[in-house]
C-alpha cells in the first residue's frame, strides 16, 4: 500500500498545534516558525501595546490547564504573580519530563523550540517576569544543545535580551538542566535544583509566586503549556477552548509507548474516544489483544482494556473512570503482560526516585518494592496483598510533594484490577501469564 | 589560581553568566557534569575543586553529586553504558536485551569490565520511550531501539 493511503485518515484527525513544525523542513529553525505564523503574536501584543491583563483573559477563556500533569488552570496560575514585586521575578519552562512513558516535551523542544520560546516571552510579558529558565531533562542531551541553538536565533532577532523587538520590554532566557532525578519534575524540587541544591520539593505555602528561586516571585510551567500559548493569543482563547470539550479546552500531546504498532507523539483535540487514539497509533503491536492501559503516566491509574475502551481521552473523560490524564503518557499493555511483574518495576522507580525527605515515602516505597519483589521470587504471603495496600494508603496523602500519593496510585490500581494475578502468583509462586504460555 | 584546567572554568564561567553573581551555586550541576565530562567520574578532589572554584563548601556539592543519578563517584571505565528498564522500554523487551549485555560484557549492574573499557548502569526513565528499548553512553549519546545484533554491532565501533 503506497505511504500516502495509510497516512491519510491519520493527518486528517492529528492536529498538530505544539508540534505545528514537525513536518515541515528543518523544522526547528526561526525560519521555519516564522513561515508559519511564529512570532507573529508577539510582535502583535508589542506593537499594539496591549495590555497584560487583557492577554491574561484571553488565556483564561482558553481553558488552558497546566500539561504536565496536575491540570492547573493556567491562567489562575498566572494570576497568582505578583503584580508590583521589586527586583527579578522568574518565569520557568519545565521540560524535566521523567514520568515514565513521557516523552512530548523532547518533540517539541526538538521540533518547534521557538513556539516555547514565543510562549515564555509572552507569559514574561503578561507576568511581569525579568529571567526565564527552560530546565530540561538531563538523559536528552541533544536537545538541550538544540534548544540553546534556537535561544541565540532568538536572541540574534532581537527577540530575547533587553528591549525585544525595540520595545521597553526586556526578559533574557536560558537553558539549564537536571542530571537524573525525577523529582526534579516538581516543581519546588525543580526551583531547589536551579539554585543548585538537592531536588528536594518545598513544603508549600509559601507558594512559587511569592517565594520561588533564591525567594524571588517564579511561576513554572510546563512545555507544552508554554507552546499552547501563541497560538490562544493568535487565534484567541475561545478558539482554542473549542478545539477541545469541557473542561478540556485546547489539543493535547499523547506519548504513545510500550505494546502499540507505532509508538509515538499524537497531537490531538481533547475529547478523542481512547479508541480512536488507539488506531491512530497503528492498534496493539503484532494483532495482540488490549489487556490495559496506563493512560496518563504511572502516576495516574492503570485502567482495563473493557474500561478505557469507553473513554475519551480529556480530562473529565478518564476521571470519569477513575483515572486521569496527567501528563499524556499513555502506556499499552497486552494480553502477554504479568501485572506483578510490572508493578515491580514500578514499585522500584518510586523507591529509587524518593527524594527521602518525607518517611512515609522514602520508608513507604520501599516497602512496596520489597513486597512486590518478594511475590516475584517466589516467596509471597497471602496476606501480602492487604500489607500492600496498607502501605500504599499510609504513604498518600502524608508527604510534602505528590511522588508519594503518585507511588500509591500503581499498586491500588494494578491489585484493584488484576488481583487474581497477584493471588495466582502467591500460591504458586510463578506468574500466572508465563504460566498460560508454558 | 584555580585547580581545575581552563578549559573547564571557561565552560562554568560561560554557564555562571545565566546566574545573578551572588548565585554562583547555581552553577554546581554544571560544573559537575564538565569535569565529569573531562575526567568520566567525580573523584573526592574534583568535588573538592568545584566547590573551590564556586566558592562554597565541599559538602553542598556532594550532597548535589550524590543526589542525581548521573553523576559517577566511581570509575566507569571509557564507556559507561546506561539502559533504562523502566516500564516502556521493559514492555518491549530491555530484560532479554539487558541479559544479552550482562553475557556480552560479562559484567553486572554497576561493574566494569577488566580491561576497564565498558561499565553497565541500570537507568529510570529517559524520556524516550518510542525508541525503547534504548541506551545512552557517556551521559550524551543515545542509541534507540536497539536489538541484542544492534548491541553488538554498537560496541563493536566503539574503540
Amino acid at each position: 500500500m503506497p505511504d500516502e493511503i495509510i497516512n491519510a485518515p491519520v493527518q486528517k484527525k492529528l492536529f498538530p498545534l505544539c508540534l505545528a513544525t514537525k513536518d515541515l523542513n528543518h523544522p526547528a529553525s526561526i525560519k521555519t516558525y516564522i513561515s508559519i505564523g511564529g512570532y507573529e503574536a508577539l510582535k502583535k501584543i508589542l506593537t499594539d501595546k496591549i495590555s497584560p491583563s487583557d492577554l491574561l483573559e484571553e488565556i483564561k477563556l482558553s481553558g488552558l490547564r497546566g500539561r504536565g500533569g496536575a491540570g492547573f488552570p493556567t491562567g489562575l496560575k498566572w494570576s497568582f504573580m505578583p503584580k508590583n514585586a521589586k527586583g527579578e521575578k522568574y518565569l520557568v519552562c519545565n521540560s524535566d519530563e521523567g514520568e515514565p512513558g513521557t516523552f512530548k516535551d523532547r518533540d517539541i523542544i526538538r521540533y518547534n523550540p521557538h513556539q516555547i520560546i514565543e510562549g515564555m516571552i509572552i507569559g514574561a510579558y503578561i507576568m511581569d517576569a525579568t529571567v526565564g529558565f527552560n530546565y530540561i531533562h538531563g538523559e536528552i542531551w541533544n536537545e538541550y544543545l538544540s534548544f540553546g541553538e534556537a535561544l541565540n536565533q532568538a536572541r540574534q532577532a532581537g527577540l530575547l535580551g533587553k528591549n525585544i523587538l525595540n520595545s521597553d520590554f526586556s526578559f533574557e532566557l536560558h537553558a539549564v538542566h537536571g542530571y537524573g532525578a525525577y523529582i526534579c519534575g516538581e516543581e519546588t524540587a525543580l526551583i531547589e535544583s536551579i539554585e543548585g541544591k538537592k531536588g528536594q520539593p518545598r513544603f508549600k505555602p509559601p507558594f512559587p509566586a511569592t517565594y520561588g528561586i533564591y525567594g524571588k516571585p517564579t511561576c513554572v510551567n510546563n512545555t507544552e503549556t508554554f507552546a499552547s500559548i501563541p497560538w490562544i493569543i493568535r487565534h484567541g482563547g475561545q478558539a482554542f477552548n473549542d478545539l477541545g470539550v469541557a473542561n478540556s479546552g485546547g489539543t493535547k500531546i499523547f506519548s504513545v509507548s510500550g505494546h502499540i504498532s507505532n509508538p509515538g507523539n499524537y497531537e490531538i483535540q481533547m475529547g478523542m474516544p481512547f479508541s480512536e487514539l488507539l488506531d491512530l497509533a497503528g492498534g496493539v503491536w503484532k494483532g495482540h489483544k488490549l489487556k490495559a492501559v496506563i493512560p496518563g503516566g504511572p502516576s495516574t491509574a492503570l485502567v482495563p482494556a473493557h474500561t478505557i475502551m469507553q473513554a475519551t481521552m480529556d480530562y473529565d473523560g478518564l476521571s470519569k473512570i477513575g483515572s486521569s490524564l496527567g501528563a499524556g503518557s499513555m502506556i499499552v499493555m497486552d494480553e502477554t503482560t504479568c501485572m506483578v511483574n510490572t508493578l515491580k518495576r514500578l514499585s522500584y522507580f518510586f523507591y529509587e526516585e524518593s527524594c527521602g525527605q518525607c518517611t512515609p515515602c522514602r520508608e513507604g516505597t520501599g516497602w512496596v518494592y520489597r513486597i512486590v519483589k518478594r511475590i516475584v521470587d517466589g516467596q509471597g504471603r497471602l496476606d501480602d496483598l492487604n500489607l500492600l495496600k496498607d502501605v500504599s494508603q499510609k504513604i498518600s496523602g502524608r508527604t510534602i510533594c505528590a511522588l508519594g500519593d503518585a507511588a500509591a496510585v500503581p499498586v491500588l490500581s494494578f491489585i484493584k484490577h488484576f488481583e487474581v494475578e497477584f493471588e495466582y502468583f502467591i500460591r504458586h509462586g510463578k506468574s500466572m501469564i508465563e504460566s498460560l504460555n508454558d | 589560581m584555580s585547580k581545575l584546567p581552563k578549559k573547564i572554568t571557561k565552560k562554568i564561567d560561560n554557564e555562571l553568566l545565566k546566574y545573578p553573581k551572588n548565585q554562583k551555586k547555581s552553577a554546581v550541576m554544571a560544573a559537575l557534569q564538565f569535569v565529569q565530562a573531562e575526567h568520566g567520574w567525580l573523584s573526592n578532589k574534583d568535588l573538592s575543586d568545584v566547590a573551590d572554584y564556586l566558592e562554597i563548601p565541599e559538602i553542598a556539592v556532594m550532597e548535589v553529586a550524590t543526589f542525581y543519578n548521573m553523576y559517577d563517584l566511581k570509575p566507569t571505565g571509557k564507556y559507561k553504558i546506561s539502559v533504562c528498564t523502566n516500564i516502556s522500554c521493559m514492555l518491549r523487551g530491555v530484560d532479554s536485551l539487558v541479559n544479552h549485555i550482562k553475557q556480552r560484557l560479562k559484567i553486572d549492574f554497576n561493574e566494569l569490565t577488566k580491561d576497564e573499557k565498558f561499565c553497565l548502569k541500570e537507568s529510570e526513565c529517559m524520556g524516550n520511550c518510542d525508541a525503547a528499548p534504548m541506551m545512552v553512553i557517556n551521559n550524551e549519546k543515545m542509541y534507540e531501539k536497539i536489538s541484542p545484533e544492534k548491541f553488538d554491532v554498537i560496541i563493536k565501533e566503539l574503540k
